[in-house]
């Protein structure tokens, strides 16, 4: 399929600027914290950007623990099927 | 007898019966109409306890009103209404029926006054579900839902012995919160704990709702497990066990539905994970996390029925049910994908939807109570659920790669329910106060503070950016992930097998040798009798025998005459 029969919301052009808007957005999300008073309930999570790359890490983080426990306990989808 | 006398569960438990026995087109009209019956009666209903019996020495209240169990009734008739909209393309009656009874019963459970009907209603609804389930009529559904429906019969028989212990101790069937400090309260809690998919026993959910009809699974999502939400939060509001179970249940279900290819059992996963942030709250047990819990079980409820409702559309218009099946759906179901975002974004408590103003609260009490580590794991967790509901599903069903599929939105009636609980979502985001208002204790909060919104939308977009920067690492694979369902659907069939293979061996030795044993004994002391004496042990032809008998009858009646 060439570029021009697709949908125009998966043509490369799209995805582009997809991917340059939403990196924008999240720039001007971290920039945000110099302009609004936290109110931290504890310490760090009154530091700047601390929401921007605790849900970065922790996603990493759960993505891989994923993976790696998969490693052990996935099984082809038709393991129960002679039951 | 007065209106509130009559349990408004039970509108819809009898209501069921009409189903099959009316006219086919007068059907839709009772199963819209007699929920609305059941709001009415509901909203109707005073504070105070209502229909009332005595059995035996025991007071049964089958009415017991508050604002907490007014809140779990309403909920649950406008998920029936709701749902029974969006199965008015269902041909089976039987499913039908089952949903109603179930729907009833569960209604039946949160207004109920004592153990003993609570105990009523909550078989019940096991027996329903397990009818939803079965009225699918495949070998699968009926495997599924016999091991759905033991493992419900054996939390009811440990609430069951729960319950009559603790009216034992007490002297008392009320239901109340309880001290976890007798045998039956530590039953009782198990019992409630196993339907709401608590660790060990939490694979019956995954297991079995993935496996219902189109719209089986969209009613099975709402009642049990919230029902089991809606008991805790009565009987045991501040049992600090409860929040360890909680985030236990969290992030089990985050990581399960990571692993998962089959789309509904993504969204079951994502149950466990939901009701273990209620159950966390419940642990936690202040005025402000028990108002979070209540809030969040009704929007639960709602966002939960339709993500269930769009992916219900996805299987009923395509067949299929893996991500890998799927994508580039959004092209002709466009309607559908973007209720199934909104769904998405309500779970993931994402601002101006429902799951923000109700989550808020829970993570909120946590804050409050100084509860640390508590608080960082629900906001890991809050990530967890952007990543794997908020934009997998969505994500691999309706984006993703084209799967070639063409598929058009579903009936207008599928698309009128979708549309209705979209609204919802939105309405209760932006006027957080009409929920509010239903919460059993006074609300002191205020979600939408720039500060608080900004610090989500950092969250969740930045657990997005990093969903996209890992989507080689997500790939969907033809795969299953073992859960702890496989110790009895696999190592205890296979271990009772071996076992006995064991036992038949060994019988068998044992008894051959015994064999062998007896019956050189018998041609032992045979021998020996013949070599004993061999005349005695002689044998004779039987017609000798009988003739020999007859001579000495003879002789005898012969001698008889010279007495």
């Amino acid at each position: 399929m060439n570029e021009q029969e697709k949908h125009w919301l998966v043509r490369a052009k799209t995805v582009r600027l997809l991917w340059r808007g939403g990196i924008a957005i999240l720039f001007l999300l971290v920039i945000a914290d110099f302009f609004v008073h936290a109110h931290p309930y504890f310490q760090i999570d009154g530091t700047f950007g601390f929401y921007s790359w605790f849900g970065l890490v922790v996603c990493a983080g759960m993505v891989v623990f994923a993976k790696a426990l998969g490693v052990f306990l996935k099984r082809k989808d038709t393991y129960y099927d002679n039951e | 007898m007065t209106m509130s006398d009559f349990p408004p569960g039970l509108v819809l438990v009898l209501g069921a019966f009409l189903l099959p026995i009316i006219a086919k087109k007068f059907r839709a009209i009772l199963t819209l109409g007699l929920p609305l019956i059941t709001l009415f009666l509901v909203w109707n209903l005073p504070n105070g306890s209502f229909s009332t019996f005595l059995l035996f020495d025991y007071q049964l209240t089958f009415v017991h009103s508050d604002s907490l169990s007014r809140l779990f009734a309403t909920v649950f008739s406008i998920m029936t209404f709701g749902g029974s909209l969006y199965a008015l393309k269902q041909k089976q009656v039987l499913e039908l029926v089952a949903v109603f009874v179930y729907a009833g019963s569960a209604i039946g459970v949160v207004l109920a006054g004592d153990l003993i009907s609570l105990f009523i209603f909550w078989e019940m609804m096991a027996v329903a579900s397990t009818l939803v389930l079965l009225s699918v009529g495949s070998n699968i559904s009926y495997q599924v839902s016999m091991r759905y429906f033991l493992v419900h019969v054996f939390g009811g028989t440990l609430l069951l012995v729960g319950i009559l212990a603790h009216i034992i101790d007490s002297g008392s069937t009320a239901f109340t919160a309880m001290e976890l400090n007798s045998f039956g309260s530590i039953l009782i809690l198990i019992g409630f704990l196993i339907n709401a998919a608590a660790p060990p026993l939490s694979a019956w959910l995954s297991d079995a709702y993935p496996e219902a009809s189109f719209s089986g699974a969209v009613f099975l999502s709402a009642f049990t497990t919230k029902a089991a939400v809606y008991v805790l939060l009565r009987g045991f509001p501040g049992v600090e066990i409860l929040v360890f179970i909680g985030v236990f249940m969290i992030f089990y279900g985050i990581i399960y539905a990571l692993l998962e290819n089959d789309i509904r059992r993504i969204l079951a996963y994502s149950i466990v994970n939901q009701v273990g942030f209620m159950v966390t709250g419940i642990g936690i047990g202040t005025e402000m996390a028990l108002n979070g819990v209540a809030a969040h079980a009704f929007t639960h409820i709602i966002y939960k029925g339709l993500l269930l409702m769009s992916a219900g559309a996805v299987i009923y218009m395509t067949g299929k049910r893996k991500c890998t099946d799927l994508g580039g759906l959004f092209q002709s179901m466009p309607l559908t994908t973007i209720c199934a975002i909104i769904g998405a974004l309500s779970i993931s408590s994402f601002p101006l939807t429902s799951g923000f103003i109700s989550k808020s609260m829970i993570s909120q009490a946590a804050a409050d109570g100084g509860l640390t580590t508590i608080w960082f794991l629900l906001m890991a967790a809050s990530a967890g659920v952007f990543l794997h509901a908020g934009i997998k599903f969505p994500w691999f069903v309706f984006f993703q790669k084209d799967s070639g599929l063409r598929p058009s939105d579903p009936p207008w009636s599928m698309r009128l329910a979708m549309l209705l609980f979209a609204g919802i979502c939105i309405g209760l985001g932006v006027w957080p106060e009409l929920l509010y208002s239903m919460l059993p204790y006074p609300v002191n909060y205020e979600p939408y503070t720039v500060t608080h919104v900004l610090h989500m939308l950092q969250l969740l977009l930045f657990s997005g950016f990093a969903f996209f920067l890992m989507l080689p690492l997500m790939k969907r694979t033809l795969t299953i992930t073992l859960d702890a369902d496989w110790f009895y659907r696999r190592l205890f069939p296979s271990a009772f097998k071996n076992i006995f293979s064991i036992i038949w061996r060994i019988d068998k030795v044992i008894r051959l040798a015994c064999l062998d044993k007896l019956s050189s004994g018998f041609r032992f002391i045979s021998k020996k009798n013949n070599r004993l004496s061999g005349l005695l042990s002689r044998n004779h032809p039987s017609g000798s025998m009988a003739m020999w008998v007859a001579v000495v009858l003879a002789i005898y009646l012969f001698l008889s005459f010279f007495k």
